[in-house]
């Protein structure tokens, strides 16, 4: 499904990915954890098209395309979808609009007709009870006076609207209370396909007790330099990345 | 030309037309003309040396050759026929106005009884008591030389009245069709008087009907009694060779509620003057604008907040989207003297930067005497947000629809504070097609009334 070879890419001279390889067959969840700054955050945004970052060297192939020569949006079209660490409020963009033109442009992009008004509307009510978020928050603007819990919420909640084939899920379980990462985590759990796949970017393994990964990475200075089974995360967890920093050197 | 020659030309047509002037003007009117025009003589147009108008030049406006209608010219056709509103919605009682002129065939309108809309010159004569009350009261001429020069050229114009107690359920929509064979400057001279306790909403649209180049020069003056609330929404959306000169100047009195929204959305030259004066404790006073330049339009938003009296709360917010090489000013001043305690003053303007070559002047003047007070000002000039158009577009949405959405989300935190829903509704859609481009030029009328 997706296949990185040899990425980098910097930000203002600064080289931040500095050699990522990723194999990811359709079905996997991996998941990716490191320090803070290793450059998690900043693969998810590449990966997305975030033109902020500027790919210096390697490919990117998606379900056969070179997704690197793709626009942002037709990366999405095409099936990726990001979880952002920091979801943005968009006051003003009312999350209804915001979700009716985002699935009507996927469905362009298909050749489908846009959905009829009373379609649309059963499909948010679905998704919602899915995701388990309130409809006082969709009648906002997009992610307006949400709390941290709540954006991240209607990230899955987007997520499941959209059913992308890769879900890149960027410390969707930074700031949820115990309930509420549950209910992600079921979200994330219930959209599982046989077909789709998932990439898990997170600090702590607790999320992974829920969303059960089959490949561990640490990423650490701009690549990845270890990858597991799911043990891994248990161990991450109780010695934290010093031990991965020694075994570099070593 | 220079400005003397223009100011001369000025003042050649006053002595002229003086007799035409007069006539069919009352007596009360025309003293006041004498007054404004000695006021004029001394002022003049105003020039980019004057500190107000540091940011508009008048002199290219004014350099033109054009006809000056000293009397009311007889309307070829029924305008009534030629024009009519389109928004089912949108219920309204529908004045005319020919180029600054009351069309003497309005149909009837559906106003409480005591409700009187006329034209200017009728109300001087048939209500002279109310005019005479009023008329020149608000407006500055002795300040203003647009205001001079209006008030000394003066014929017509509008005249609403509201009686004590009376609510006008249906919003008064006044369409001033520019309409000529030929170039033209013209001056219209509005009244608006609700008395205490009243209501009423009140919408001023200008329709250019034709491509000749205009120039107008309107002065409003407005008086909110006690407990009253008024509603003001002006829609700008001339062709590009058309200059609006349009100042308003509002008196609120104790208790009054006033909401003022200036929607800029085409036009050559727009110069808006929006005063406010608060003769009374615990009114309230609401301004917005919202601008939508591109080409090499031009707009500048003067507002003047005066607190002469305590415990008023104003609160202003406008905001543009700039393309192009167009050009926009904002200058809010709020004066709070030194009785006024307790005055509450805010002032926001945000502006949206679509090019490099737009430039916006955006200057607060807060002159604050008295000590218990809550003011605050703050300007942005900003491009559209990076991180929002990437979320959007991360979800699959093309760059130029968010783009889109994003001017929109921009522009309706000012279009969301109109209170009548078929007017929101009608200028959502109105600047939605005006943002992606669909009025090239301007011969649709922001009410949508077509020929
Ligand atoms: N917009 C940016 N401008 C400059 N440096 C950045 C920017 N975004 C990220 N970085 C830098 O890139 C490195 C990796 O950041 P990030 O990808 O967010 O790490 P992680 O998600 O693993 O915590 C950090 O050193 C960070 O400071
Ligand atoms: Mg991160």
């Amino acid at each position: 499904m997706l296949s990185i070879k040899d990425l980098h890419a910097s930000i203002n001279g600064k080289e931040i990915l500095k050699g990522v390889n990723l194999e990811i067959k359709p079905g996997e969840v991996h998941a990716i954890m490191g320090p803070n700054g290793a450059g998690k955050s900043t693969l998810a945004a590449v990966l997305a098209g975030r033109e902020l970052f500027e790919v210096t060297k390697g490919e990117v192939i998606f379900e056969g395309k070179d997704l690197l020569d793709l626009a942002p949006e037709d990366r999405a079209r095409e099936g990726i979808f990001l979880g952002f660490q920091y979801p943005i409020e968009i006051p003003g963009v009312s999350t209804v609009n915001f979700m009716k033109t985002a699935v009507n442009e996927h469905r362009k992009y298909k050749g489908l007709e846009p959905l009829k008004a009373s379609d649309f509307l059963k499909l948010m009510r679905d998704k919602k009870a899915l995701v388990e978020i309130d409809s006082k928050l969709t009648n906002r603007s997009v992610n307006e006076g949400f709390s941290g819990g709540e954006k991240k919420k209607n990230e899955i909640f987007q997520m499941a609207m959209l059913e992308p084939k890769l879900a890149i899920l960027d410390e969707t379980d930074s700031g949820l209370d115990i309930d509420a990462l549950r209910v992600v985590a079921n979200g994330v759990n219930k959209l599982k396909t046989p077909e789709n796949s998932t990439i898990v970017i997170t600090h702590y393994q607790r999320l992974l007790d829920y969303i059960v990964p089959d490949v561990v990475h640490v990423l650490f200075d701009g690549r990845i330099v270890k990858t597991a089974g799911k043990e891994l995360a248990l161990e991450l967890e109780a010695k934290g990345y010093d031990w991965i920093k020694e075994e570099l050197v070593k | 030309m220079s400005i003397d020659t223009i100011n001369n030309d000025f003042l050649d047509l006053f002595k002229q037309g003086k007799s035409l002037l007069d006539d069919k003007s009352s007596k009360f009117m025309n003293t006041k003309r004498e007054e404004a025009f000695e006021q004029f003589k001394k002022l003049g147009v105003p020039t980019l040396a004057n500190e107000n108008y540091k940011y508009t030049n008048l002199v290219p406006v004014f350099d033109h050759p054009y006809t000056v209608d000293l009397q009311y010219r007889t309307v070829m056709g029924d305008l009534n026929k030629l024009f009519y509103c389109d928004v089912p919605e949108l219920d309204t009682n529908l004045v005319l106005l020919s180029n600054g002129w009351y069309y003497n065939q309005n149909r009837k309108l559906d106003i409480p009884e005591g409700v009187i809309v006329c034209s200017l010159q009728e109300a001087a004569e048939k209500h002279s008591e109310i005019f005479e009350k009023h008329y020149g009261k608000y407006a500055k001429p002795n300040e203003e030389g647009l205001v001079a020069l209006n008030t000394a050229l003066a014929k017509d114009g509008i005249f609403i009245y509201v009686p004590k107690n009376v609510v006008v359920e249906k919003p008064i929509q006044v369409i001033n069709l520019l309409r000529s064979d030929r170039d033209l400057m013209a001056t219209q001279r509005n009244l608006v008087v609700v008395e205490e306790n009243a209501q009423v909403k009140l919408i001023f649209c200008d329709h250019t009907l034709t491509e000749h180049k205009y120039l107008s020069n309107t002065v409003s003056e407005i008086n909110v009694a006690k407990n009253a609330i008024f509603d003001l929404y002006t829609i700008q959306n001339q062709h590009l060779n058309a200059a609006i000169l349009n100042s308003v100047f509002i008196r609120q009195e104790a208790n009054s509620n006033v909401l003022s929204n200036i929607l800029s959305l085409y036009g050559g030259i727009i110069r808006n003057n929006h005063y406010t004066i608060f003769d009374g404790e615990h009114c309230e006073n609401n301004t917005y604008g919202m601008y939508l330049m591109d080409r090499n339009q031009h707009v500048d938003n003067f507002t003047f907040a005066d607190h002469a009296k305590p415990n008023c709360v104003s609160n202003e917010h406008f905001k543009g989207v700039m393309g192009d090489e167009a050009t926009a000013a904002f200058t809010g001043k709020i004066h709070v003297r030194r009785d006024a305690q307790k005055t509450e003053a805010y002032q926001r303007n945000n502006n949206l930067l679509l090019s490099n070559d737009a430039v916006i002047n955006t200057k607060p003047q807060l002159v604050i005497d008295a000590d218990d007070v809550k003011c605050s000002h703050g300007a942005t000039v900003g491009q559209m947000d990076d991180d929002a158009l990437f979320y959007l577009r991360a979800r699959g949405i093309h760059e130029e629809e968010a783009r889109m959405m994003l001017m929109f989300a921009f522009a309706h935190e000012i279009i969301e504070k109109i209170r009548i829903d078929a007017l929101k509704d009608r200028i959502d859609e109105l600047v939605e097609k005006r943002l992606r481009g669909k009025i090239s030029k301007c011969s649709t009328c922001a009410i949508a009334c077509h020929q």
